[in-house]
């Protein structure tokens, strides 16, 4: 692979799929760009072949001043944050439980990483259904049991129901990849630090934790990649009802309830933007962590 | 401040007995070694010692207190590992200072510990990196220096100088001989490397199996082995083991003649053989002998450099008052 030759042949056979890619992602990023400058409303009878009118900046201007907008924003934050937060702690200490020899180790293992492979609608509505359905669901069975009032999961704690979904689907995730970075944890220098007069939660703080500060780093980084997407899970609980709102669900709502391309073309502009900045500060964290 | 005892201590792992009963004394200021093959259970004696393993019975004393149920941190020893296992992210001084922050001592005290044991390991220099960015020796001079300011009652080395390349060990092991000169405190050394037992060495246990085989100063093993083992163990190149006819000529089962008591003749010796190959160090030289019609392969130290070479013919005596005796069981006669 290293004369001329083979390297320019490498580079013609791998030209079809560079240039398919980038297709993949220009096409889609350079039409959003151009619909959020113009007034698209196909049910009004625009069009791309009778050519769109420019209207500049108006529908940024528009997406902004919306009173709904802001707490979008907010919600996405809220929701990001909160599933990081809860798959990190569980997590980890999901990884620490995982990696003490148990019988049927195997098995339990497996049976931690199934939630991840359940579709999102899927758990979703075995969630809505099942686990939190006022009347019939097991958590309201469970809070009769103890005499309380059941609530309505997903119309009174509506952004914490889609947070604990989200965290049960992203919890065997973390765990995975914490487990494997705790196995990688030498084990002479936890009897190190035993030696040296640490108490079990010293040791977790002073050498267990700082051992794991890449792995959760990298679980911070992917997470926050997919969860700033999140859209079955609200779609089939609540329909953005509640203060269920996300960014990414008021850009949906916007292009097809409202049928305004435009609009929420310019929406998805500031969504970019938002990944970007949220994506800036994990790499300044990550960067820092990789030293 | 030091004396460690070991009282009929055994250890065993699920229904293998890897330590059978035994009972052992670690005077105060010795430097005591462990040394035997791989597998012998050295490292394991060294732990039960530390804590970091539960003793199955018996007793450990640690300055007539006994110590067999205290946690390892209560015990007062400190312990070098074979890896080091220093704490990666923390800084050279943040992991000398470890132990003592954990002791929650105040940090004018901790300071002003650190500073000293920096000075006395020469680690000055590269206090404020981190262990990823020093060489071998360097970290075990910080792994030692984690050791050194708990000033513990005893050290505990399993195995310290084995990562480190051969001119380093050389080294290393001159610095910890000077530092136990210096300290005065109680050491024990996990090996399986017999020159750094002899070299180190106030006091050396060798083992195998768990058990242990004698017990002595360095040059009292290499004078009286007590069995064939530490006969064939200690000395460098090994000692020659025959048995048959020619040990039943000294009334043994087996005689033992170190490779430096024997001496080259010219023409005939008591034992003749052909050189096989000739390793030349300059200061000695050794020699395989073959054909012999003692059995077993013989080595030879010849002083300087002997020009013989591989094929020729050549005579052997053996100092008779420098042999060693054994029995069927391989016991040292007397």
């Amino acid at each position: 692979m290293a004369t001329k030759a083979s390297r320019s042949a490498a580079r013609i056979m791998m030209a079809p799929a560079v240039v398919l890619l980038l297709g993949w992602m220009l096409v889609p990023l350079i039409l959003t760009l151009w619909f959020s400058f113009t007034k698209y409303l196909p049910m009004r009878g625009d069009s791309i072949e009778r050519g769109l009118d420019w209207v500049g900046f108006d529908n940024y201007a528009r997406f902004l001043s919306s009173s709904a907008f802001w707490p979008s924003v907010q919600t996405t934050l809220v929701m990001v944050g909160g599933v990081l937060i809860i798959t990190l702690v569980f997590g980890i200490l999901l990884a620490m439980l995982l990696d003490q020899p148990i019988w049927g180790q195997g098995i339990v293992r497996i049976l931690v990483i199934a939630p991840f492979f359940v579709m999102p609608t899927v758990s979703a509505l075995v969630w809505k259904n099942m686990m939190m359905d006022p009347v019939n669901g097991i958590f309201s069975h469970l809070w009769r049991f103890f005499g309380a009032e059941p609530i309505a999961w997903l119309q009174d704690a509506s952004l914490t129901s889609i947070i604990m979904i989200a965290s049960w689907q992203w919890l065997p995730f973390a765990t995975l990849i914490l487990l494997t970075a705790i196995q990688s944890l030498d084990s002479e220098q936890l009897e190190a630090a035993e030696i040296d007069g640490a108490s079990p939660l010293s040791r977790f703080f002073y050498i267990v934790l700082p051992h794991l500060g890449r792995a959760i780093t990298i679980v911070t980084l992917i997470q926050t990649i997919f969860l700033l997407s999140i859209f079955a899970e609200i779609f089939v609980t609540t329909g953005g009802a509640f203060g269920t709102r996300t960014l990414t669900f008021l850009i949906f709502q916007r292009v097809i309830d409202s049928q305004n391309i435009g609009l929420g073309s310019a929406g998805g502009v500031y969504a970019i933007i938002l990944a970007n900045i949220v994506a800036i500060f994990l790499m300044r964290i990550v960067g820092k962590n990789l030293d | 401040m030091g004396q460690i005892e070991l009282k009929q201590v055994t250890k065993s792992f699920g229904n293998t007995q890897v330590i059978p009963p035994l009972d052992l004394t670690i005077h105060e200021g010795e430097f005591t070694v462990f040394v035997g093959p791989s597998g012998c259970g050295k490292s394991t004696l060294l732990r039960l010692i530390a804590g970091l393993e539960d003793i199955s019975s018996g007793h450990i004393e640690i300055d007539g207190t006994d110590a067999t149920s205290l946690v390892p941190a209560k015990r007062g020893l400190a312990m070098v590992f074979q890896s080091y296992a220093l704490y990666p992210h923390m800084s050279v001084r943040k992991n000398i200072a470890f132990p003592l922050k954990m002791a929650k001592m105040d940090q004018a005290e901790i300071d002003k510990r650190v500073n000293a044991a920096a000075e006395v390991l020469n680690l000055k220099d590269y206090i404020d990196r981190r262990p990823g960015q020093l060489s071998g020796g360097q970290r075990q001079r910080v792994a030692i220096g984690r050791a050194i300011v708990r000033e513990p009652s005893a050290f505990l080395f399993d195995e310290p100088l084995s990562n480190l390349d051969a001119a380093l060990r050389v080294g290393m092991r001159l610095e910890i001989s000077e530092l136990h000169k210096r300290l005065k405190t109680t050491m024990v050394y996990v090996t399986h490397d017999q020159v750094e037992a002899m070299t180190m060495a106030d006091k050396i246990v060798v083992l195998q199996a768990g058990v242990i085989e004698q017990i002595g100063s360095p040059l009292e093993l290499y004078r009286t082995p007590r069995n064939v083992f530490v006969a064939g163990f200690i000395g460098s190149p090994k000692m020659n083991l025959i048995t048959g006819e020619e040990a039943a000529k000294y009334d043994a089962h087996t005689i033992g003649v170190r490779p430096e008591h024997i001496d080259v003749v010219d023409g005939e010796g008591e034992w003749n053989g052909t050189v096989g190959v000739a390793e030349h160090l300059g200061s000695d030289t050794f020699f395989h002998i073959h054909n012999t019609g003692l059995g077993e392969m013989l080595t030879v130290r010849a002083i300087g450099d002997v020009s013989l070479k591989h094929g020729d013919k050549i005579g052997l005596n053996p100092r008779k008052n420098e042999m060693h005796r054994f029995d069927a069981a391989g016991l040292r006669i007397a």
